[in-house]
């Protein structure tokens, strides 16, 4: 990859504050950061808000456009938008979800899901837009259906982790659910149907080169072909499936364990994002952005990933979560306990 | 940084069955805290406490775990990274406590129970007296 030869830094383009307590998570607008797009990210915070940050086309820096408050009672933990970028739902320890909807410049809560037993710690959309998930400290997984009107409804409720679950995501492009637990483990959920139940169909634990602690968070590269996951092990792991043979109606094809990147982190990894070209961004308890990408030494069957760069005291406290921009520019957003959010981009030493 | 380690001494629990709110022990006397369980590196901004609690099923150890990890909150400052567990073979369940101990986000939680933090704030009040 020619980007192990580039001398290439993280570059802080701006510093975003605002928050009055520590951000948790925070999501590009997919719809947003084309030519004609400004791109739009939205972030939350134990302060219990949430607030939506525009890029100004003259400036290039992102102003706050809305806070979305009142609404959760307590930390709003997660959030994402749906593939549209027409809908927000946001996580809170509230024990719920909520979904905005932004209407003329304004965010208006248009339905509340309620539920979990407690606080729920993470949602999800799937890549079509038509499901949702949710999970929490319950030990539950909920999968609702959008329906027309902002209507959602609990099409299940999946038990199966035996601790606190703190992540949820979809595949990129089959309905497939993955999520992360305090018991260590990644799940993987599947309907046989469109219309049949859906059920733990893996579980990617110790046993099967899994993780040795609480797993915070994954993601997909962008054929979906590949998962990486990061945890309090302080380890990040590749996974592989067959996907072709999954897209083609043939089944569940089972995730295997490609390779971990240990010795890299100090401290608990809290978030990992795999940009479209291929560049794993990862967040960590130690104040540090690292990314990592697929080395050019690998055995044909056994690619190795390599660390592209480190910054370090990329903030003044932990790393809660990094996402890297849709768009044509290597922009990367990491958000902080110190408070706040920065935008970065990738850039070649000058 | 001597000062952390007097006031982390200096943290009171009521214990249990002794209801006596005026008298509370502080985590030295009962020999939960020791000078020597709190390890401090100042040059890579880190802190480790290792504490005892009292009886091997102590229910009272990830109270005393939190009013620890809120007392170090409150005094260090914030680029302090922390580390807080059971003295090892001190309790029956130190993985589970460690771990719940050392989950940020766990902590984050439990600290928004307006009950919990009321208790965690009464433990730690006897300190200002």
């Amino acid at each position: 990859m020619d980007l192990l030869d580039a001398n290439l830094e993280l570059k802080e383009i701006q510093k975003l504050q605002g928050h009055s307590d520590r951000v948790w998570s925070l999501a590009w607008n997919p719809a947003t950061a084309s030519a004609d797009v400004p791109a739009v990210f939205a972030s939350c915070s134990g302060d219990k808000t949430v607030r939506i940050w525009e890029q100004s086309p003259s400036t290039r820096f992102w102003d706050c456009k809305a806070v979305l408050e009142e609404t959760h009672t307590r930390t709003v933990r997660s959030c994402a938008w749906s593939p549209s970028g027409k809908l927000l739902a946001t996580a809170s320890f509230d024990a719920t979800t909520a979904i905005w909807e932004n209407v003329g410049g304004d965010f208006e809560c248009v339905s509340t899901l309620e539920g979990h037993e407690n606080e729920v710690k993470s949602v999800s959309w799937n890549a079509s837009g038509s499901l949702l998930a949710t999970c929490g400290r319950d030990k539950t997984v909920w999968i609702w259906e959008v329906m027309p009107g902002n209507e959602f409804e609990c099409i299940q409720v999946l038990q199966g982790h035996t601790q606190d679950v703190k992540m949820v995501r979809w595949h990129p492009t089959m309905d497939i659910l993955f999520s992360c637990s305090y018991d260590n483990t990644v799940k993987v959920w599947w309907s046989e149907d469109d219309d049949g139940d859906w059920s733990c169909v893996q579980t990617l634990g110790e046993s099967s080169h899994g993780h040795s602690s609480t797993a915070w968070s994954l993601d997909f590269n962008a054929k979906g072909d590949k998962l990486v996951t990061c945890s309090d092990d302080l380890t990040l792991k590749i996974w592989k499936a067959d996907v072709p043979t999954m897209q083609s109606g043939d089944g569940y094809a089972p995730w295997n364990h490609l390779c971990t990147l240990s010795g890299y982190h100090d401290r608990t990894i809290f978030s990992v994002h795999w940009s479209r070209e291929g560049i794993i961004a990862s967040g960590a308890a130690d104040d540090a952005v690292r990314l990592f990408v697929q080395g050019k030494d690998g055995l044909m069957n056994e690619p190795s990933y390599q660390l592209l760069l480190k910054k370090e005291k990329a903030h003044d406290m932990d790393i809660n979560s990094v996402q890297w921009c849709p768009g044509e520019k290597r922009l990367l957003a990491s958000a902080s306990d110190d408070g706040t959010i920065k935008v970065w981009e990738l850039a070649t030493l000058s | 940084m001597q000062a952390i380690v007097i006031v982390l001494c200096k943290v009171s629990v009521s214990i249990g069955d002794i209801k006596d709110p005026e008298h509370p022990y502080s985590l030295e006397e009962l020999k939960v805290i020791t000078e020597d369980a709190i390890e401090v590196d100042n040059e890579r901004s880190y802190v480790r406490v290792t504490f005892t609690p009292t009886v091997e099923h102590c229910s009272m150890a990830t109270v005393i775990g939190l009013c620890l990890r809120v007392k170090l909150m409150r005094s260090l400052p914030s680029r302090y990274k922390m580390d807080i567990r059971v003295a090892p073979g001190t309790h029956a369940t130190e993985a589970a406590v460690n771990k719940q101990l050392n989950d940020k986000e766990r902590v984050a939680a439990a600290l928004e129970n307006p009950n919990l933090l009321d208790m965690v704030d009464e433990c730690l009040a006897p300190c200002y007296a």
